[in-house]
């Protein structure tokens, strides 16, 4: 199963990119856990709210092939 | 007729007020934030501002919705800018008209605290000093 991820602020800063097509662990909380090793990711998740397909979800929503997957750190707007 | 959007330009507020205007209003309340030379004592030279354009609509929407049945008002509406933005720069706009300025000031202020706490915008500072950084605000600071 694969999924678009999607970066912004810091988190695209660190990835070096705006997204990238992964193939994902079964939850959303393992799948960050892992872009976080490889990425070197400062944030934690408990820090992050997640977005699927451009809406904000529960970490412990299911996660289907194809998806936009978007990790939000704390928001600066304003 | 969308009441939040987001703006890659310098943005004019006269005709965003006049969508406001309605024979029913005693008031009208309206916020500009502006771009500040100085954050936490460090001196700033500029601001670029970055969304996620999908969801920032539809959250920033979803709050003037909330402040349409929150608030005695009769209707809301937010510019937010997203791009480099200079010093004095309008970086945010609010505009609320209401049958009265009391339920007017509250929904305007209302408005600003949950788009700057909810809207996934991000500002990253540029500062004298030649660094520069995304701000990530911890929710209880």
């Amino acid at each position: 199963m694969s999924v678009n991820v999607l970066y912004f602020a810091s988190l695209r800063e660190a990835a070096g990119c705006d997204s990238e097509i992964v193939e994902t662990p079964e939850s959303l909380a393992a799948l960050y856990a892992s872009l976080r090793a490889k990425r070197g990711f400062a944030l934690e998740a408990d820090r992050l709210r997640v977005a699927v397909d451009g809406v904000f979800v529960d970490w412990n929503s299911a996660v289907r092939d194809g998806a936009e997957i978007a990790f939000i750190p704390p928001v600066s707007g304003g | 007729m969308k009441r939040f959007s987001l703006s890659d330009a310098s943005f004019d507020i006269a005709p965003l007020r006049a969508r406001l205007l309605d024979e029913r209003a005693g008031a009208y309340a309206g916020f500009e934030g502006w771009v500040r030379n100085v954050n936490e004592g460090r001196p700033v030279l500029a601001l670029t501002y970055e969304a996620y354009a999908v969801l920032a609509e539809t959250e920033g929407e979803k709050i003037l919705d909330e402040a349409c049945s929150r608030f005695a008002i009769l209707d809301a509406a937010c510019v937010h800018r997203v791009g480099q933005l200079a010093l004095g720069d309008l970086a945010v706009w609010v505009g609320v008209s209401a049958g009265h300025r009391d339920a007017a000031f509250a929904a305007c202020r209302w408005i600003i605290d949950e788009v700057k706490s909810r809207v996934p915008i991000w500002k990253r500072e540029h500062y004298a000093d030649g660094d520069a950084g995304w701000l990530h605000p911890d929710p209880l600071s």
